[in-house]
């Protein structure tokens, strides 16, 4: 199982991500700087959380760009595996391996809380291959620009072609249960090949050992193992 | 004022000098000063930058000990926490700015005391504040707190720093100076402490950092005069954070630092490049000498009196080792920061300052931190305030409607809608976090935990500022104690009103005296802190609020407990009280000030011997694994306690009153040294309790309906319960 996640001046969550990874597979990931062009053959990109660029432009613009970033679009061309977290689902939004967009939370607000997530019905991929369909997961969410945004087609394609991979519930998608005020709930997605995932929660909080949930080591550990095999 | 000409009284004047401290420069310099000479010296000598008032009290604060690394006087206090590790923290004001530009103010508070801790070597680990804000149905109270919500979260949160604690306060004399004290918190290698003393002759003086604008010029003389109706337009004055830089420059310094070029280093704070370098230089008994032409600058033409006194943020000044002087610029270009030697030391023990090729200034070192001048400021004692009786004050209602009145007012009310606007789990090591007593966070890798707490009663030092400060000590040290963590050091943010009148003064020597008094006791010296006076608006003062922070350690955070009631069937004891106590002291209480609609009287007294009696107990009682959950009791009284247990937890709370005596002062009474533990094995924890001549009674048992329930009256469901203590600041800032 050999990993690498992605480090821009601004990242602020690629230790903990790393230490989640290493716990999970017991192999370190590689770290990649922005400025590298070059990416190593691995099974999984992962793109940490943080505010890359200090958020300036558009959260995920500037990074979306830089050289680590094309040989990140390089591998997934090739079908290979990226799983964006947070500021990393901005920044796979910006360079449109993923579909839509976020915008800044509804309630105007930063929001750092355990959240719900229901894991969808979706296309064959391998991040959920070992979570079943309607499992619920509690992980927390902290951002300030969370809130999944597309126009009503595209929303229905992404629903219709099982790109939907998390939505925020309490026991059903409600209005309660949403921190951010994205549309219809979602709360991660895939792309149309099911090998790139972004999602707004942060797994690596959820590890157990002192965090309050374990679930994002159950989630982590699906994507893991789904890539490896 | 032009840049050549000599200044005068007039000008001194302006920038907060008495006509003594003016006297006292031209006897030093044996001429008159320049613009820029004059401004450094007025920064020097300004109350925030000299503690003039109040360093004659703050000389008399405990600040030694066998844990302590380093005391007061550098850039942070650091602590020895054991396998080759210390904790490095300290406090620090942003009250004047926050009140002119609520998320700036706030955002750089936050930023100005994590550069203090990487400073010293450390990587932030967790970030606290203390705030106060006037009345809530003020004008301005809401504006006031999103912005400095916002502006705390904007920074710590980008920087990627966990804020996991912190406690405010409401109240009308901070309607119009709100105080905004943030904490931080890194984590060093004992061996590898830096600090800000400059060494060797002839090395090269570093710039590193943001440039510098003409942001938050004489800020520091700003933060050192009362407030008036026109400080609004002292906008300007205020320093804009970019905490993206912050994130960069910590990280620069920190790997700097780790490849051993550094041999000292000051970040560019209050008072700017002038704090830094006359900070540095003198503290090696050494000179420099500053090129300002040199200084990377973001605006055209700035004087040297504008790059010496500007205040914009982000920036660092070192000294390092020659021959590393390449590794340490290809550092700062990998993240794409400004590198640039301005100066050298020098031995001359001056500050000399070149601009567009002429000697800008040239001043002795000597007067400006030696000679500053120390006030032994007069001050009246406060006449005592009279004790208030159980009977005065308590009101014919039930308990349920006080208790409802007391969750939801602005001071006991849940603080979610603040906390959730920070992230309080990036680092992913938070174990604890917002809304309990301590925060605990792992260190990490280790099974250890460090506890961290800010508190302080205002309206007691208020009453009494000698009892108020050692309560201030206390409480802190029962939030760390409730955790299982062994309280180990405070810093302190004394905030008060003009020191130039004597109530004012005499608040800050019984504050100070009280904290003095419990720190000695308690073992938890102080080791870092600042101070924040001229806190008044149109010659009205705050309540003075001299805030602890205080860092404890617990060796298996796995131990460490929390308030919440857990599992049902389990004994609840009150620790610290006794059978007998059928009455309470509600003098100077929440339920005083809210319910009998009456201020002051004389506050709760505080035994610091007795705390720390207690305080063992609990701690001993979590290593023996004999308690399951612990919730010290402070403002609102044992049954606000409970019924915070209750809302944090799983379960729910039976309890039986006393039947005599007054039910409101045994609900509602605000006695310190107290505790409610849930007790898991009440053989041994009695008998630990006796052989630690410890009092404690049971009142009661955990029940697995969520609902606290007093014998004889209606259950309150937990979620009526936390409705009353979200409603509040929620309905305040829907």
């Amino acid at each position: 199982m050999r990993s690498a996640i992605l480090i821009f001046p601004g990242s602020n969550c690629d230790r903990d991500m790393m230490v989640a990874v290493e716990r999970i597979t017991g192999r370190r990931p590689a770290l990649v700087w922005h400025k590298d062009s070059q990416l190593d053959p691995v099974d999984i990109v992962i793109i940490p959380g943080g505010f890359s660029f200090g958020d300036y432009l558009r959260c995920g613009a500037l990074a979306a760009r830089a050289p680590a970033m094309e040989a990140v679009i390089d591998h997934a061309s090739r079908g290979g595996a990226v799983l964006g977290v947070c500021n990393g689902f901005q920044i796979l939004l910006e360079t449109g391996l993923l579909p839509g967009t976020l915008v800044r939370n509804g309630g105007l607000k930063f929001v750092c809380r355990e959240v719900r997530l229901a894991v969808q019905e979706t296309l064959e991929t391998p991040f959920l291959a070992d979570l079943s369909n309607g499992s619920e997961l509690r992980i927390p969410v902290a951002h300030n620009e969370g809130n999944y945004f597309a126009d009503d087609a595209l929303l229905d394609s992404l629903e219709q072609g099982g790109q939907v991979a998390l939505r925020y519930v309490d026991n059903e998608p409600s209005r309660a249960a949403n921190p951010n005020g994205s549309a219809r709930n979602i709360a991660g997605i895939l792309s149309a090949n099911g090998r790139v995932m972004g999602m707004m929660p942060h797994p690596e909080r959820a590890m157990g050992n002192g965090h309050p949930s374990d679930d994002g080591r159950k989630f982590l550990t699906s994507v893991l193992e789904g890539v490896a095999r | 004022m032009s840049e050549a000409n000599e200044m005068s009284f007039n000008d001194a004047e302006q920038m907060g000098l008495s006509f003594e401290e003016w006297q006292l420069i031209l006897k030093r310099l044996e001429r008159t000063p320049n613009l820029c000479e004059l401004g450094i010296f007025s920064a020097m000598w300004s109350e925030h930058c000299s503690y003039k008032s109040s360093k004659k009290w703050l000389k008399t604060l405990p600040t030694e000990g066998e844990q302590v690394i380093q005391g007061p006087g550098e850039n942070a206090g650091v602590v020895d926490i054991g396998d080759g590790l210390a904790a490095v923290f300290k406090i620090e004001s942003h009250n004047h700015p926050s009140f002119i530009e609520p998320y700036q103010g706030a955002a750089t508070g936050v930023g100005g005391i994590l550069r203090d801790v990487f400073t010293m070597g450390a990587r932030p680990i967790a970030l606290l504040n203390a705030l106060r804000f006037g009345d809530i149905s003020h004008e301005k109270t809401k504006h006031l707190l999103s912005g400095v919500v916002a502006g705390i979260g904007g920074y710590g949160n980008c920087i990627g720093i966990p804020t996991v604690g912190g406690e405010v306060n409401f109240h009308s004399s901070y309607n119009g100076n709100i105080l905004v004290n943030a904490m931080a918190v890194g984590l060093a290698h004992s061996d590898r402490i830096f600090y800000s003393a400059a060494t060797g002759a002839g090395n090269p003086v570093i710039y590193v950092g943001a440039k510098t604008g003409r942001d938050g010029i004489h800020g520091a003389t700003m933060a050192s005069a009362e407030f008036s109706d026109e400080t609004e337009s002292k906008r300007p004055t205020v320093q804009v954070g970019d905490p993206f830089t912050g994130k960069l420059l910590m990280e620069a310094c920190l790997e700097l630092m780790a490849a051993d070029a550094v041999l000292s280093i000051q970040d560019m704070g209050a008072a700017g490049l002038t704090s830094s370098s006359v900070e540095m230089a003198s503290k090696g008994g050494l000179g420099m000498e500053i090129d300002l032409d040199l200084v990377p600058v973001r605006e055209v033409a700035m004087s040297a009196y504008e790059i010496m006194l500007s205040e914009s943020q982000e920036r660092m000044l070192m000294v390092i080792k020659p021959e590393q002087a390449e590794t340490a610029r290809a550092i700062f270009e990998k993240w794409d920061l400004d590198f640039m030697p301005i100066g050298k030391v020098t031995d001359t023990e001056r500050l000399v300052l070149l601009k567009d090729n002429e000697i800008a200034c040239d001043i002795p070192l000597a007067p400006l931190v030696d000679d500053a001048p120390e006030y032994d400021r007069p001050y009246r004692p406060e006449e005592l305030q009279p004790v208030l009786s159980t009977a005065q004050l308590e009101k014919d209602l039930p308990l349920a409607d006080v208790l409802q009145r007391l969750l939801s007012s602005a001071d006991l009310s849940s603080r979610r809608w603040i906390y959730e606007q920070y992230d309080s789990d990036v680092m992913a090591d938070t174990i604890t976090g917002p809304g309990g007593d301590a925060a605990l966070v792992r260190i990490h890798n280790t099974d250890k935990g460090l506890a961290v707490s800010t508190d302080c009663t205002p309206r007691y030092v208020d009453a009494d500022a000698f009892e108020g400060g050692k309560q201030a000590v206390c409480e802190a040290y029962r939030n760390i104690s409730a955790s299982g963590a062994k309280p180990l050091a405070v810093t302190n943010n004394l905030n008060f009103g003009n020191p130039e009148k004597q109530d004012i003064m005499a608040q800050i020597v019984g504050a100070v005296n009280g904290m003095g008094n419990a720190c000695r006791t308690l073992n938890t010296p102080v080791v870092s802190g600042n101070v924040s006076l001229y806190n008044e608006t149109d010659g009205m003062a705050i309540q003075p609020c001299p805030v602890i922070g205080m860092i404890g350690i617990i060796d298996d955070w796995k131990q460490a407990k929390g308030c919440g009631l857990i599992n049902a069937g389990k004994a609840i004891f009150v620790v610290g009280q006794n059978g007998d106590v059928n009455d309470g002291w509600l003098g100077c209480s929440v339920y005083a000030r809210e319910i009998a609609g009456r201020e002051g009287g004389a506050p709760p007294s505080v035994d610091p011997i007795l705390e720390e009696k207690n305080g063992s107990l609990i701690r001993q009682a979590i290593a023996n694994e004999l308690i399951e959950a612990a919730h010290d009791i402070s403002d609102g009284g044992l049954l606000v306690a409970l019924a915070e247990m209750v809302i944090a937890g799983q379960c729910g709370a039976k309890i039986t009153c006393p039947d005599s005596g007054s039910l409101h002062g045994w609900a509602f009474g605000e006695d310190q040294a107290r505790y409610i533990a849930v007790v898991s094995d009440v053989p041994a924890f009695t008998a630990l309790c006796a052989a630690s001549d410890v009092e404690a009674i049971q009142i009661g048992e955990t029940i697995s309906e969520c609902e606290l329930t007093l014998a004889g009256l209606p259950p309150i469901s937990k979620e009526d319960m936390a409705a009353w203590h979200r409603k509040t600041i929620d309905d305040l800032m829907a």
